[in-house]
């Protein structure tokens, strides 16, 4: 059992408070993936449930008991960092072995843990060479084997494999997801990076300015983003923003008009909204689409036309200076300086008040609340 | 290798990975002006001291000359002062090593913790090594040493202790001292930046591991320094072989040959007894040591340096 559990959690320098007050849950056997900017405080905020960082105010209990004061090596965590850390003059078996002889196992016992490790990792062959020896993918597989050695309660990642060329990326990707389930480990992970953030995760945290914006699965940051922030964060390419004002309130749906004249009805709760309130109206590039000749919509003129090979962004410039992204289809024959039109769907479109934050739906996506089922524990 | 290099012949030959090299051009007239100055500055001086030694050659008397055969080394071969200065050289240089390595590493230990007032001590420690030979001598003798003034006769007065006369009791022990003193500022220097080169994040990993500090400092922080430990050896082994001024200063090479190193009989036979003959057969004898020193040295460190 792994629960990890942080109240109202601060991180204070003195002049610049990193953290602002985090409360989160971790429970068992879950994979958590704090993801933000840069300098957001997800780094600092892993480094301090790690005991790398003094937490100054707040409590962190792990497993029902507060580990504020504990040691690092005394928390039961084992921790993945960015630039692995491995230690150059030592063998790839001495690096896994490392916390094992200073905990004071005997040799033999070391020897045999190292190489049960080492088979699940695919690290048999390597136990004799030095880091310097190895590739990065290996070096990277040497850092997490050696956290696994530790049979930790948690797995701390520190961007992993940001370190890592795209392809190898990918991979490790996926072996880190197989890993986590084979081991029925709690895993926290830190990135920059939303894909893996989405691949990964089975709850996404999202931080900025230290504090968390929302909590959520991937597909409920995805379909039901809280604010502005969460919403322009998640997903690629960046959802659409566009100004728009409120001309109808309605008891499920909100109609808004945008700068370019076009009235879209979005089936949200208005809440406190009133006729003439300016909103933000947000949609994904995936949810727009080109529309036929006649069609109601946005029409405007491709800039920009990315050609991805299976999907091609378009940069459409809107009247009234409204700048849209579209993702059609790759085979779509469009081409700079067309002019098209922009078909917009209300059910594919969030509505966000002057306060940035987003007016709740009324109804939620079927897939936002599904959540990996934990694989039944076997031990 | 650098040799070759630098007569022009290597860099067709020495580079099969770059492009087939089209440079039949001899850089030799190029490299020729700089190797030729550095040829002379070496083997003129040494060609001398070669001739020299296999001459009769004594400034009191100028009326003797003419091949002296391997006499000159027959008698300095013989004379007990010369292996009295080979042992004091090699524990000169031996204690002075252990103490500054030893010393510097555990003070650069401390000076990476911060500490306030960090930039200030480290500015103090690094201080001795700008005071020229001399003078550190001549603090150490007359501020510190001595057996009336010195700071030290006053500490053990105070205690109620007798005073130590150092350079009459310890001479060779004082005068290691003294060449610790200055010589410990360049090792903390360079393994102070050796630690600070030390990745953060392989500290945070051992500590993650359960390193408490001492298991850091022996399993992570001393094999970092290995390579810096090394070179640090090697470059205080080449001053310290030749340490002159501090014994000039302070004992003279005695009492007796306490503390007369092989440059101090060099410049004793040289240019007290005015045997130059004699004194350039001391000379081509610290040239064979110091390339034996530095054999054992360079095969140790070029291990180091090759992982």
């Amino acid at each position: 059992m792994a629960n990890v559990s942080l109240r109202e959690v601060r991180k204070d320098y003195g002049s610049f408070e990193a953290i602002k007050g985090v409360s989160l849950d971790v429970r068992d056997r879950e994979f958590v993936v704090f993801v933000g900017p840069s300098g957001c405080g997800k780094s600092t905020l892993l480094r301090m449930i790690a005991g790398l960082e003094s937490i100054t105010g707040g409590d962190l209990e792990i497993d029902g008991r507060r580990m504020n004061e504990v040691g690092p090596a005394d928390r039961g965590l084992a921790m993945v960092f960015q630039s692995y850390a491995l230690y150059p003059h030592m063998s790839v078996a001495d690096n896994m072995a490392f916390s094992l002889r200073l905990a004071g196992v005997p040799a033999a016992e070391r020897e045999r843990k190292v190489r049960e490790v080492a088979g699940i990792l695919q690290l048999g062959p390597l136990l004799h060479r030095k880091p310097g020896e190895l590739s990065g993918g290996q070096r990277q597989r040497v850092a997490i084997g050696r956290a696994i050695v530790r049979q930790p309660k948690v797995f701390l990642f520190d961007e992993p494999l940001s370190n890592l060329d795209a392809a190898l990326r990918v991979r490790m990707r996926i072996e880190l997801a197989k890993l986590h389930e084979s081991l029925a480990a709690t895993m926290i992970y830190v990135t920059h990076d939303q894909v893996e953030a989405m691949t990964m995760a089975d709850k996404i945290v999202v931080l900025q300015g230290g504090v968390i914006e929302q909590v959520g699965s991937p597909l409920d940051l995805y379909h039901h983003p809280r604010n502005l922030f969460v919403a322009g964060f998640i997903g690629s390419p960046t959802m659409n923003l566009l100004p728009a004002s409120v001309t109808a309130v309605g008891p499920a749906t909100v109609t808004v008009r945008l700068a370019t004249g076009t009235e879209v009805a979005v089936p949200v709760l208005a809440g406190p909204l009133r006729p003439g309130d300016a909103v933000t109206l947000g949609v994904r590039p995936e949810h727009l689409n080109l529309g036929a000749d006649g069609a109601s919509g946005v029409a405007g003129e491709v800039l920009v036309a990315e050609r991805l090979g299976g999907a091609t962004y378009l940069h459409v410039r809107a009247g009234g200076g409204t700048m849209l992204v579209v993702q059609v289809d790759g085979d779509t024959p469009v081409h700079v300086h067309d002019r098209v039109l922009v078909p917009v769907d209300g059910h594919r479109c969030h509505l966000f008040g002057a306060d940035g934050l987003a007016l709740e739906r009324t109804g939620r996506h079927p897939l936002a609340d599904v959540t990996r089922a934990p694989r039944p524990l076997t031990h | 290798m650098p040799s070759s290099a630098a007569l022009g012949v290597a860099p067709t030959a020495n580079a099969p990975a770059r492009r087939p090299a089209r440079r039949s051009l001899s850089t030799l007239p190029f490299l020729a002006p700089s190797v030729i100055v550095l040829l002379l500055w070496m083997i003129v001086p040494l060609a001398m001291t070669l001739h020299f030694s296999f001459i009769r050659y004594n400034l009191l008397n100028p009326a003797l000359g003419g091949f002296a055969g391997w006499s000159n080394y027959e008698f300095l071969l013989t004379d007990p002062a010369l292996w009295t200065a080979l042992a004091n050289t090699l524990l000169l240089v031996g204690w002075v090593l252990v103490i500054t390595v030893g010393l510097g590493t555990l003070l650069a230990v401390l000076f990476d913790q911060d500490f306030p007032g960090r930039g200030i001590a480290r500015l103090l420690v690094i201080a001795p090594f700008f005071v020229m030979p001399t003078v550190s001598a001549l603090i150490w003798k007359n501020l510190m040493m001595h057996p009336i003034n010195g700071v030290m006769a006053f500490v053990s007065r105070s205690l109620g202790f007798t005073p130590v006369d150092w350079f009459a009791e310890f001479p060779l022990t004082s005068v290691i001292i003294i060449v610790a003193w200055q010589w410990l500022p360049f090792a903390l220097l360079i393994l102070l930046t050796a630690i600070q080169s030390l990745d953060h994040e392989q500290r945070e990993a051992a500590r993650m591991d359960g390193a408490g500090p001492v298991s850091m400092f022996v399993f992570i922080i001393l094999p970092h320094l290995g390579r810096a430990i090394g070179v640090v050896v090697m470059i205080e082994t080449i001053f310290l072989l030749t340490v002159f001024a501090e014994i000039l200063v302070t004992t003279s090479g005695g009492p007796g040959l306490a503390t007369t190193n092989l440059a101090f009989l060099i410049y004793m036979r040289a240019l007290l007894e005015f045997d130059v003959g004699g004194a350039s057969a001391g000379g081509v004898i610290a040239i064979v040591l110091a390339n034996i020193v530095a054999f054992f040295l360079v095969r140790a460190i070029a291990r180091n340096l090759a992982t």
